[in-house]
Parts: C-alpha cells; structure tokens; sequence
C-alpha cells in the first residue's frame, strides 16, 4: 500500500515528476549515444584496415607509419626502394604484398599510387573488400579511382578529367598528363573514401619530365609515348603484406626489421591501432566525462525537484507520521520515489537512444562512415542504468535526509 | 497504580519548546476515562497542540508522566511510540488531513499499515472501511474516489472513519469543525459522536468554540488544566 501511495503521489505531481524523468532520460539517452559512439568509432577505427598482417615503410615509428600509410596523416621520412620491395616480396613467407606510393595530392585529397592487386586485398571492417560504385577499376595508365568523399565533394563523375598535383599543398600541377576517373568506390567510412587512387606505374610516369621537385624545363612527354615506356619504380612510400600463415608472422617482422640493406620497420596493423587508440583515448576519456557530467547534473536536478517539493508535502510527511509512520518510512518513501523517478528515466533513456539510433543510424553511416549497430544492451550499458538508479537514490538522501528531520521537528501537527 | 477505567493520564508534566523564545507547559493533572467524550477548549497559544504532541508522544515530557491506555509513553523507544499512537490513538485533524492522491478506501486503511493489531481485529478492513463510510452518510462508491476530490464536509467523514477503523481507544480531534459550515458542522459530530459510542472509544476535542460544550461529557479549559510560560528559560 505504501508502494502505491508512492506512485499516487508521483502520478499527483506528474509535470515535474515527468520533467525530471525527462531530464534523467536525455542524460542518459547522451550517455549511453556517446557510449555507442565510442565504441563504434573504436571498432571502426580498428576496422579501417583488416586482413594485412604487417605494413612495411622506411624506419621511423610504428604510429607514424600507420598514419601515413593507412590514414593519409602525415609524411614518410623515408621511402622503401623499389629493390628492399622486391626482396620482402620474394621471401618464402610472403603470400602477397601491395605497394603504396604517396606524396602528390588533387584538391584537398591524397593521391595514391598502387597495383591492382590493392583492390583485391585492401580490406577493412572485417574483411570487407572495395567495391565500385561506379565504373571500373584502372585499365588505363591515366585511369584513377577516387572515393566516395572525394566523388562527393568534388562532384565528380566517370570520365571527369583530374589533374594531379606535385606534392602537398603545391600549386604545381601535372597539368600535362591529366587522369580520367574511369571508378568511383562506394562509401567505405575508411581513409579511402578521401583518396584519388592512381597506378604506380602512373605515378613513375606524371615524374618522367621532373627532376628536384620541379618540371625540366621545355620537357613534356606525350601521354602516349608514357603508355609505352617501361616505368619501373625506383621508390615506394609503403607496402601492405600478407603473409602465408599467421605464425610466420613475427619471423618475417623481425626479419625485416633487421634488413641489412636498409632500415625499415615492419608493423603489425592492430597493434599499432591499438597505440595509437591509445592517443586518441584522452579524448574520448574527456567525452566520458562530459557525458558524465551530464547524467551527475540531471540526478543534481532531481534533488533539487524533490527539495523543493518537500515544503508543500510537510502536510503530506505529518499525516503519514500522524498515522503511526516512523520517520524513517518518510525517508524509504523519498529514496523510494527517487529510485522509481531514476529507473524511469534510464529506461526512457534507453528507449530514446534505441528511437535515435534507429533513425540517425544510416545518416551517421553516410555522413560518418560510422557505423553504429543496433544491439541489445550491453553488460556494461546495463550496468550504467543500474548506476544512473543506485545515483539517483544516493542523491536524493540528501532531500530524504531533510524530509526526516523536519518529519521529525513538525511531527503530525504541522500546520502551513 | 493506574486506574484501569482510565484511558488516559497526565501527571506533573512539563515541557518547554527549545530556542531562545521558548514556549512552556505545565500539566498538573489530565485524566479521561473510557468511552468519555471530552471536550478542550482553549484560544490560539493556549498549549493545545504541545498537549495533543505529548499525548501523541511525537514530543517527549521534559518532567512528569503521560500514560496512555496505561502505558507510559516516555517508556517507549521514538519507533515504539510511532506503533503505540498507531495503535491506540485515532486522530482527526482540522482540515488537509487525507492525502489528497490517494483513493478513498486507502485513505481509511494507512492506520492499520502501522498497527498490526489493529489490523487484526478486523476481519475484513475494506468491508469495515466501507461500512465506516456507510455509517458516515458518504454515498455508496466512494471508496474508490480520490479524496482530493471530495467536498470538505465528506473529506472529514473519511477522516472519521480513518480514526475510527480498528476501534482505536482513544480519538483526538483537533478542531474538526472549524472548516465546517453550520449545518454540516452538526451532522459530522452527531455521526462522530454516535461510532464513538458505538465503538466504545474515547473522544477528547480540541476546539474553542463553546457553542458544542453541551453535547460532550465534559468540557475542559485548557487554562484549568495548564500553565503556560514564555520566553527565554
């Protein structure tokens, strides 16, 4: 009967009870979305290259190497001659290997050289392979294949000519050998989607009439004599490597760790994720903690809802205690009523985070990349809504703690 | 030696309000007998709720002895008290005395969630809660209103059956009327009067309004039964 009481005298004050649970319920609908979010960003982020099992480059740091290799952040100090490349590409336990030669850009985008086998083997989001959204991969020498970003940002369509230019940031261009984009990927939430993907053999090609960073003067070879020379690389920046068993692994990394004829570093993609997550990890430490903040706040504004509910329930607090109620009951019926206000609100919460996920699911993903899956809560979700209820109740001890007290010192004859 | 006929007793007790203003009261002597209907009268300030809050035993007799039912109060640990006035004390206030959220029949019933044995003599409390409003004169199907929406006049016949439910020995109303017009005033007391006869109990009002002086036992002022101090002690 108390129990019902409780809830009738919930039901009586609906607004501010409902507004209060509405508080707690977007808290922690923010809570857990931010939640969500990390974990996906994580698990995307994780995802963004899959099936490689080590990334060869110039000796420099493991993070280092990852970012310019596979996220475009950045430049190699070094590059990986053509000749180191094909001794790793010899050795017994390489299954396959994929160059990558960066360093020019179109716009705002990294331009990539690579073989066609990149295509076949570049996988992410475990183990999903590129696939085109429009046209093919490269046939031609001047054939590029640009992502889904850079499709959509510069509105690009097949057979829309690129002009690559020298380096980062320059204004020179190889205005002279112009591509045409023969593909364009579908959205991959990777680095990819901000890439111009290009031939190596292009690559060696647009630098025929270069030399020292700058165009020789009154030199520019045809587009079609270029399609007949053998253009053999002298440098790659880096190379993606499969290897033929997981336990040959480590053998063929520290063998091309130790390669005598030029320092190189040989990564494993997920640890070196791994380590750089860990740099990222301060911030999403911070959103944690805002989020936080958030939910510790709603809870703060549920106190003070119930404090200042408690001046116009004294009548309410006198009848029960005029009945035989100890001030104790006064206390378990205001922890009791935060309890109730706080599963409330997470179970709201979590309905409405159910209700965002399912309509801002494909937009994140579009938008973003991001991927967000729609699956029960998680043990430590569970958790954090149980915590949101075990708060709520610690918070509110603090009104209930006044309540007793003045349920004392008014006892049943409390007259306002 | 308690007289057992007697349902309640105050001897030689004091009490003075804490704080530099301090309120203080002194009791020589208050006996009501059982089954008597006594009527309190006294202006504002007088003491009456300080007595009504000894007699309850939410305060606690600086000197002195209050006994109810032949208990001593001040004998009882804070949570032992709260049981005893649930179980022997049934009380009607002057007004806002129902929670006004709450059905009817819930209403009725609060007393006996903290007085088992007042619960127990009962052997259906919704049939005596309904037979309570019955006799009361509420219409039939009131005990599942909600008692915020009754009149005042019918909001007070509930607190009657409240007080009432579980034959308490001892009924203490304080100022029920006051909130009453003339007419209604009359009928709730005749009908309080007559379940309190019925039911063998003790009625003390509190009131200062001697017009009703006729229809009790006894009348009592509250200036014959106390002294009053104030100020700094």
């Amino acid at each position: 009967m108390i129990f019902r009481l409780a809830f009738a005298s919930l039901v009586a004050r609906a607004l501010t009870v409902g507004m209060t649970i509405l508080a707690i319920a977007l808290s922690v609908a923010l809570f857990l979305g931010v939640e969500k979010i990390r974990t996906g960003a994580k698990a995307s982020f994780a995802d963004t290259i899959s099936g490689t099992d080590l990334i060869v480059g110039a000796r420099s740091g493991s993070v280092q190497l990852l970012l310019y290799s596979v996220f475009r952040i950045g430049n190699a100090t070094h590059n990986l001659t053509w000749e180191s490349y094909q001794d790793i590409e010899n050795r017994p336990e390489v299954d396959w290997i994929v160059p990558i030669s960066l360093g020019d850009s179109h716009r705002q985008f990294r331009v990539m050289g690579t073989t066609q086998a990149f295509f076949e083997r570049y996988k992410y989001r475990s183990g999903q392979s590129l696939s085109i959204r429009e046209g093919a991969i490269m046939n031609d020498l001047f054939d590029a294949v640009i992502g889904a970003d850079v499709a959509a940002k510069l509105g690009y369509k097949v057979g829309d000519p690129i002009v690559v230019a020298h380096g980062l940031a320059s204004f020179t261009e190889h205005d002279g050998q112009p591509f045409r984009v023969s593909g364009i990927l579908e959205k991959t939430g990777t680095p990819v989607d901000r890439t111009v993907i290009v031939g190596l053999r292009a690559i060696e090609a647009i630098h025929v009439d270069w030399q020292g960073g700058g165009q020789i003067q009154g030199q520019s070879t045809p587009a079609e004599t270029l399609r007949q020379m053998e253009l053999k690389p002298y440098a790659v920046t880096a190379a993606l490597v499969g290897v033929k068993g997981r336990l040959k692994v480590f053998g063929l990394q520290r063998a091309i760790n130790e390669y005598a004829e030029e320092p190189l570093l040989a990564i494993l993609p997920g640890v070196a994720l791994q380590e750089l997550w860990q740099i990222v990890g301060i911030a999403e430490t911070a959103l944690i903690g805002v989020s936080a903040m958030v939910v510790i706040t709603a809870l703060i504004g549920m106190m003070a809802t119930i404090f200042s509910s408690l001046n116009e329930r004294r009548r309410e607090m006198a009848i029960f205690r005029a009945m035989g109620a100890r001030p104790r009951v006064i206390l378990g019926l205001l922890v009791f009523e935060a309890s109730v206000m706080a599963a409330l609100g997470a179970l709201l919460g979590l309905v409405l985070l159910y209700v965002g996920l399912s309509i801002g699911q494909p937009m994140i993903d579009s938008a973003f990349g991001l991927w967000l899956p729609i699956e029960p809560p998680t043990l430590r979700e569970v958790r954090v809504l149980l915590g949101v209820v075990v708060a709520g109740a610690i918070v509110s001890m603090v009104p209930a703690l006044r309540a007793y007290r003045m349920s004392l010192a008014d006892g049943m004859m409390v007259r306002i | 030696m308690t007289d057992p006929t007697e349902i309640l007793r105050l001897k030689d007790v004091t009490y003075n309000w804490p704080g530099s203003a301090s309120f203080g009261l002194h009791v020589p002597d208050l006996t009501l007998a059982r089954s008597e209907t006594v009527l309190l009268l006294g202006e504002s300030g007088s003491g009456k709720s300080t007595l009504l809050s000894l007699i309850c035993g939410t305060i606690i007799a600086g000197s002195g002895r209050v006994s109810v039912a032949r208990t001593d109060i001040a004998k009882l640990s804070a949570g032992q008290r709260d049981r005893f006035r649930a179980e022997q004390i049934g009380l009607i206030f002057q007004q806002f005395n129902l929670l006004p959220f709450a059905s009817v029949q819930d209403n009725i019933l609060l007393p006996l969630r903290f007085a088992p044995e007042r619960h127990n003599r009962l052997n259906d409390p919704k049939q005596e809660a309904t037979r309570l409003c019955h006799d009361l004169g509420l219409p039939d199907g009131v005990m599942s209103s909600k008692a915020g929406n009754l009149s005042v006049g019918q909001q007070q016949r509930v607190a009657a059956a409240r007080a009432l439910i579980g034959m308490p020995p001892l009924i203490i109303a304080d100022e029920p009327t006051s909130s009453l017009d003339a007419a209604t005033q009359a009928t709730f007391l005749e009908l309080l009067f007559a379940q309190s006869r019925a039911h063998g109990t003790t009625l003390l009002m509190v009131s200062h309004d001697a017009r009703l002086s006729s229809q009790f036992d006894r009348v009592i002022h509250m200036a014959d039964i106390a002294q009053t101090t104030r100020g700094a002690t």
